[in-house]
């Protein structure tokens, strides 16, 4: 069998008192999209920040093509080419398109104190990069901040499949777009699956998961429910767990037992409602 | 075809971000050749080399809280460190027979160093910049006051600081440029160009305008912050000593407020306040505006409290101003 390209074995990581994983474990192949599910404050957040080196597992092993990897800080998982778009601090708005897309990797030409960071050549790249996705920036001079949402994930996604990206992970890409941006989004996602990318995509969106995912790992209260295929998991069982369904359930069930009918109408009303913000 | 032309958004957009960055150079020059009409001497050679022997000091050190705001920073130490350094390089000269140069890069060591343990205090330490460097602010005078025992040490006999008080370099374009000014230029070009081409200056800007990006981005943030403060902490020490120069001696109170003045200048020139955003240049052009305000005044005989009003008024207005074309830039 082959090598998942990163794997985590039972691990576990604690904040003071809280648990925020208690002995998760995954694996990751390439050229496949696992999706990464789970209510608010499952642990979602807190497993990505330890597959991309910001933090550290209290109990547990990380490995990486097989062997065990300690990682003290981002830089050492983007080394290994493993690469993170986070929601909220994936570009620098006041900055250029060039400068976010070689931050912390900048270009450079001379030697010495005569090393300087090469914009003619960034410039260049960064067109051809983005126009191998068909994104057309106007003027890689802009501000990252006159770019779009979804304009700004694809730039920061093309960033992380040039710098070598092997294993890309997405931290909820889809969330503050539009359904035809988040269309854009996804179609790169999967640009970078047939390139032999493996992605990590976090999501509270069944209807972006469900299309684009091969495998899903649900996580609830820092535990796994369980990783499944596709042919394992119908988009029905899938809305469900995401949803709590089985928790709406049983409220339904605690509020008929009160025999109260219009507080029936009410939950049902619940349902309906979070099943619309959906579609 | 001019309706095209400025029918262009985007060219609309670059004008009137041209024009937006360039007000407090027009206010710079109008406010001049005002002063020159009312006094009939402002704008002759005397009086401009004046006004630049007069503000040196405060745009290095300006040039140094420049890049500690764009770094999303603040140093309220700079006008102690100034006063330490005046009096550490006087003293080594005069009290330990050391040779100028030698003072100078002990002196410039010292506020490398003071400026090294502010970052410190806000890398590891954690604390926020206004309050690391508001207690550097206190030690620093308190060091100075107990190292000159209050009393001013005197350098008016030491001959290397005689030409850096009124030596003055040929240079060309320029022609005869006071010694002082010299070192300034060299500053102000030197800081510009680490801004504009190297990874440092890249970084700052990062750092300033996203910390937590940067520092995902695999930036070495704490590197950088330290190495800005220190550089600050440097550019305090070099004003220092020019200060000490043009006074002839080393104050215990030299450059009382200075801090102030250079973030006003800062501020004026459009250099934000919550990092990211600013220009070496610009916080220059701010710096000139307030020393050639200063002195203009000073032409036109304004009583002191009066210039300090309208000092304050130009800040918050000029603020007012930029904070306006801002808001309507982004509604377009």
């Amino acid at each position: 069998m082959k090598t998942p390209i990163v794997e985590v074995r039972n691990i576990s990581k604690y904040f003071g008192s809280v648990i925020a994983l208690n002995g998760v474990s995954m694996d990751l192949y390439p050229s496949e999209v696992m999706c990464l599910l789970g209510d608010n404050g499952a642990g979602k957040s807190t497993l990505i920040k330890i597959l991309s080196g910001v933090h550290r597992p209290d109990e547990g092993v990380y490995l990486v093509e097989g062997k065990e990897v300690h990682f003290n800080s981002p830089r050492d998982a983007l080394d290994l080419g493993i690469a993170t778009v986070y929601q909220d601090l994936a570009m620098i708005p006041l900055m250029s398109v060039t400068r976010n897309f070689f931050l912390g990797s900048e270009l450079t030409v001379g030697r010495g104190l005569l090393r300087r960071f090469d914009v003619k050549r960034a410039q260049r790249i960064v067109r051809e990069e983005l126009g191998k996705m068909g994104i057309d920036i106007r003027d890689p001079h802009q501000p990252v901040g006159t770019l779009s949402g979804g304009e700004r994930q694809s730039v920061a996604i093309a960033r992380a499949v040039y710098f070598g990206a092997k294993v890309l992970i997405l931290d909820e890409p889809t969330s503050a777009l539009g359904v035809k941006q988040a269309g854009t989004v996804l179609r790169y996602v999967a640009q970078a699956r047939a390139r032999g990318i493996a992605v990590i995509l976090i999501t509270h969106n069944p209807h972006h998961a469900y299309p684009i995912g091969d495998r899903f790992t649900i996580l609830k209260r820092g535990r796994t429910l369980g990783t499944y295929t596709k042919a394992e998991l119908s988009r029905e069982e899938m809305i469900r767990m995401m949803s709590g369904g089985e928790e709406l359930e049983k409220l339904e069930e605690e509020l008929r037992a009160f025999g109260d009918q219009a507080a029936r109408g009410l939950a049902n009303a619940f349902h309906e409602e979070e099943l619309s913000e959906w579609a | 075809m001019m309706t095209a032309y400025w029918g262009n958004r985007r060219w609309q957009h670059v004008a009137l971000d041209l024009l937006r960055r360039s007000m407090v150079l027009l206010v710079l020059i109008a406010l001049a050749y005002y002063f020159d009409a009312k006094t009939g001497r402002f704008l002759q050679e005397r009086n401009l080399r004046n006004v630049a022997q007069q503000n040196v000091h405060i745009l290095i050190v300006t040039v140094g809280m420049t890049l500690v705001m764009l770094s999303g920073g603040i140093d309220l130490s700079v006008g102690s460190i100034a006063a330490l350094a005046g009096a550490v390089s006087a003293g080594l000269i005069v009290n330990e027979g050391l040779g100028f140069w030698p003072s100078v890069v002990v002196t410039l060591g010292v506020g490398f160093g003071l400026g090294l343990v502010n970052g410190g205090l806000v890398v590891w330490g954690r604390l926020p910049p206004f309050v690391a460097t508001l207690s550097m602010m206190g030690v620093a005078r308190g060091l100075t006051l107990l190292y000159t025992e209050n009393k001013p040490i005197s350098i008016a006999k030491v001959k290397a600081y005689t030409f850096w008080r009124r030596g003055s370099f040929d240079l060309p374009l320029l022609g005869q440029t006071p010694a002082p000014v010299v070192v300034a230029l060299v500053v102000v070009v030197l800081v510009m160009v680490l801004m504009r081409y190297t990874r440092y200056g890249l970084h700052v800007y990062a750092v300033g305008g996203g910390e937590e990006t940067a520092r995902l981005a695999g930036v070495p943030v704490d590197r950088v912050k330290l190495l800005t403060y220190a550089l600050s902490g440097m550019l305090a020490a070099l004003a220092g000593i020019l200060l000490t120069a043009r006074v002839y001696s080393a104050q215990p109170r030299n450059g009382v407020g200075l801090e102030l003045e250079a973030i006003a200048a800062a501020v004026l020139g459009g250099v934000s306040l919550f990092g990211g955003v600013g220009s070496v240049l610009g916080a220059m052009i701010g710096g000139l505006l307030i020393g050639v305000l200063a002195n203009g005044m000073n032409l036109m005989r304004v009583e002191s409290y009066q210039q300090e009003m309208i000092k304050g008024v130009v800040l918050a207005a000029a603020v007012m101003v930029d904070m306006y074309t801002k808001r309507f830039e982004r509604r377009d």
